[in-house]
């Protein structure tokens, strides 16, 4: 046998089934949904991942995404709250196509149309949900239900094209930058106002604390005075009571011996001048040898 | 088919550069490249209808050449599973295995095909910033960074959010995700944390919390999408005031230092003064006490000497009495200047010059006729007198030191 026709028969054989393969079969992934079309009409939707089968050339197959989907607008749009208040919000959806049939029909399969349906939609429910709300439900109060209102609606609405909503979130509520201008310069007060507050809290704190020392201290010393005083007072108090008992035995006795005394304490420097008469008791010797006898 | 195939060589290239998000697409284009670069240049196998037809040589072993090409179509299928990675097996499209790290096979292109993603690494989010590759600067991305706390208040936070993934089907085949969308979603999470506190709170104290909290729910968001994302970590990089008050922001953190710095100096001067004061009352209640005893000791001394003299003259009066006199006379006598003058000489006239007489006590008066003036050396008690100077000189003390 030839072997060039041999190798060219078993290529053509290997063509054919190739091609006919190729033709009658597709795959659908994990991710995907396919649909068949016959002739431009839908005739199977193929859920299903795994290797399924058509009919050549008059049949084919368009796929979409099976996956859940992040819809992410470019820009923050501009809402108004009740207290008529510009804010800038950045939200974020996340969506998938539930029913490929009704999505083919409505957006003819492009994401960038259902994407632009969804983001109507959602900054519709966003225009109405923030008009009912202040600054502050939006951006802390009421987040959490703003956006469970806005899932819910947005959910009913594209449910015609097809697709579910699983999430409305918002990214990013934030002020203007003429307000948010503003609340800079009332944050700036504020924060200026309690550095003051503190400081004058530290003054005042001081003071306390000085007068407070200041008033301890004299406790301290008067009450000292005061138990010192007693303490003197009980020692005069018993040194009276000794030189009672001591000095009361003669009166007349003690006047004299302490009379003594004191004059000796008092002449005592010859700075101190006496002018003595010589016929004084202490001259009485002086005068005469027995005076004391003639006395 | 050879077109085509150049379309997929061409987006490998491209493919190889990014090193982003485990995106199910390229990974099989990942896949692809490694076939491809193991079998090198001349793409063999995949079924296709390759034959060498520029081959002169007249006699062609077909059958071994077939046989050649089926083996190295089936060697299509040998891959390896990193560790830390898995593998995903998709049969016609459809998941069928996921295949532990080490030497795999599968059943070669097209019936089966595998991406290998990586688990465990850990990849990193930044949010608010972004750190430049050459490790410099981190570059500010404002709107990502400030954000509306409860009280109306704007605050700078920026974050790094760490993850890897708990579950490599989910993240192949429930989200088309993307680093963006993960951005997204912590984000919200953060933003939601925030705006639920207030802004001393987000700043200072809370910040770690807020933190956990936003994990928390970046986590309960990834989930509720089936993402197969898992959080390990959302970490502070920095919470601060905005640049604009930044200024009296740190005045007033200094404010609370400058309040504590006063309380300190107030508490110094309390610690000095008390101190003292308790001493001063120690020293006073001391000097009360010697006082005290002093005087105690004194009376007990003087009644002593008192009673002795007095027992002894008791025996005599008479003579202690007159011995008592004289001995005072004596000692007064001897140690003041004295004059004596004699009345009953008649002259009644007398000048004494006082002022002369004390300044010079040395010399004889000059002037009064009977005068006689003796100063003799002075003796005496000196002794007592000095110990009173010493007693009067303590009460002065003591007089001076009280308040």
């Amino acid at each position: 046998m030839n072997p060039l026709r041999q190798l060219s028969t078993v290529l053509i054989s290997l063509l054919v089934l190739i091609i006919l393969f190729v033709t009658t079969t597709f795959t659908v992934s994990q991710t995907e949904f396919a649909l068949v079309f016959r002739l431009g009409e839908i005739v199977a939707v193929k859920s299903e991942p795994g290797l399924k089968f058509k009919l050549p050339f008059i049949e084919n197959v368009r796929y979409f995404e099976k996956r859940i989907v992040t819809l992410d607008g470019e820009e923050p749009d501009r809402f108004l709250t009740s207290e008529k208040k510009n804010v800038l919000v950045d939200s974020f959806v996340k969506w998938r196509i539930i029913d490929p049939k009704k999505y083919y029909v409505s957006v003819k399969g492009d994401e960038v149309q259902a994407e632009r349906r969804l983001s109507q939609t959602v900054n519709d429910g966003l225009r109405a949900e923030f008009g009912k709300r202040t600054i502050h439900d939006v951006v802390s109060g009421q987040r959490t239900q703003i956006m469970d209102i806005l899932r819910k609606r947005a959910d009913k609405d594209s449910r015609q094209m097809g697709i579910e909503i699983l999430d409305v979130r918002l990214k990013r509520v934030d002020l203007t930058p003429e307000v948010s201008e503003s609340v800079y310069q009332r944050m700036d007060a504020e924060r200026k106002s309690v550095a003051n507050q503190l400081r004058s809290e530290g003054a005042g704190a001081a003071e306390k604390i000085r007068a407070d020392a200041d008033k301890q201290r004299e406790v301290i010393i008067a009450e000292a005075f005061r138990d010192a005083q007693k303490a003197k007072g009980e020692g005069d108090a018993k040194a009276a009571e000794i030189y009672t008992a001591a000095y009361g035995k003669n009166p007349e006795f003690y006047a004299f011996y302490r009379s003594l005394d004191a004059y000796k304490n008092t002449f005592k420097s010859k700075s101190d001048v006496m002018v003595l008469d010589p016929s004084s008791d202490f001259f009485k010797y002086m005068r005469s040898n027995n005076a004391g006898n003639k006395k | 088919m050879m077109q085509l195939k150049n379309k997929i060589l061409v987006k490998l290239g491209m493919a190889n550069d990014a090193g982003g998000p485990p995106d199910l697409d390229q990974v099989l284009r990942d896949l692809n490249q490694k076939i491809s670069a193991l079998f090198g240049k001349k793409p063999v196998g995949n079924g296709s209808n390759h034959t060498p037809k520029n081959d002169h040589v007249m006699v062609i072993p077909i059958w071994p050449i077939l046989v050649l090409i089926l083996a190295i179509w089936f060697a299509t299928g040998f891959y390896i599973v990193d560790q830390g990675s898995r593998g995903v097996v998709l049969t016609f499209g459809k998941h069928t295995e996921t295949t532990q790290p080490g030497p795999r096979w599968h059943l070669p292109y097209p019936i089966e095909s595998v991406s290998v993603i990586n688990m465990e690494q850990i990849r990193t989010i930044e949010v608010g910033y972004r750190s430049s590759d050459g490790g410099g600067a981190k570059a500010r991305e404002p709107q990502e960074s400030l954000m509306l706390t409860d009280d109306e208040n704007i605050i700078d936070l920026q974050f790094a959010v760490q993850y890897n993934l708990k579950s490599v089907e989910d993240l192949s085949f429930n989200n088309r995700t993307t680093e963006d969308s993960i951005r997204g979603i912590a984000e919200t999470a953060i933003r939601e944390i925030v705006g639920r506190s207030k802004m001393d709170f987000a700043l200072y104290e809370g910040r770690e919390e807020i933190a956990v909290r936003a994990k928390k729910l970046m986590q309960d968001i990834l989930d509720r999408y089936k993402t197969g994302v898992n959080v390990t970590s959302i970490t502070m990089q920095n919470a601060q005031p905005p640049e604009q008050v930044q200024a009296s922001f740190d005045d007033a953190v200094k404010a609370k230092q400058d309040l504590e710095r006063q309380k300190n100096e107030g508490q110094a001067y309390a610690n000095d003064i008390i101190p003292k004061a308790r001493g001063t009352a120690a020293r006073l209640a001391e000097e009360a006490t010697g006082y005290k005893l002093r005087v105690e000791n004194e009376a007990k001394g003087n009644a002593s000497r008192f009673e002795q003299i007095y027992a002894q003259y008791q025996k005599a009066p008479e003579v202690t009495r007159q011995r008592l006199y004289i001995d005072a006379q004596e000692q007064i006598l001897s140690s003041v200047s004295k004059v004596v003058v004699d009345q009953k000489n008649g002259n009644s006239m007398l000048y004494l010059p006082l002022d002369k007489l004390m300044s010079l006590p040395n010399q004889t008066g000059p002037g009064a006729t009977h005068s006689n003036i003796n100063t003799p050396a002075s003796a005496g008690n000196s002794a007592s007198s000095t110990t009173n100077n010493e007693v009067n000189a303590r009460e002065n003390m003591l007089g001076r030191d009280r308040p």
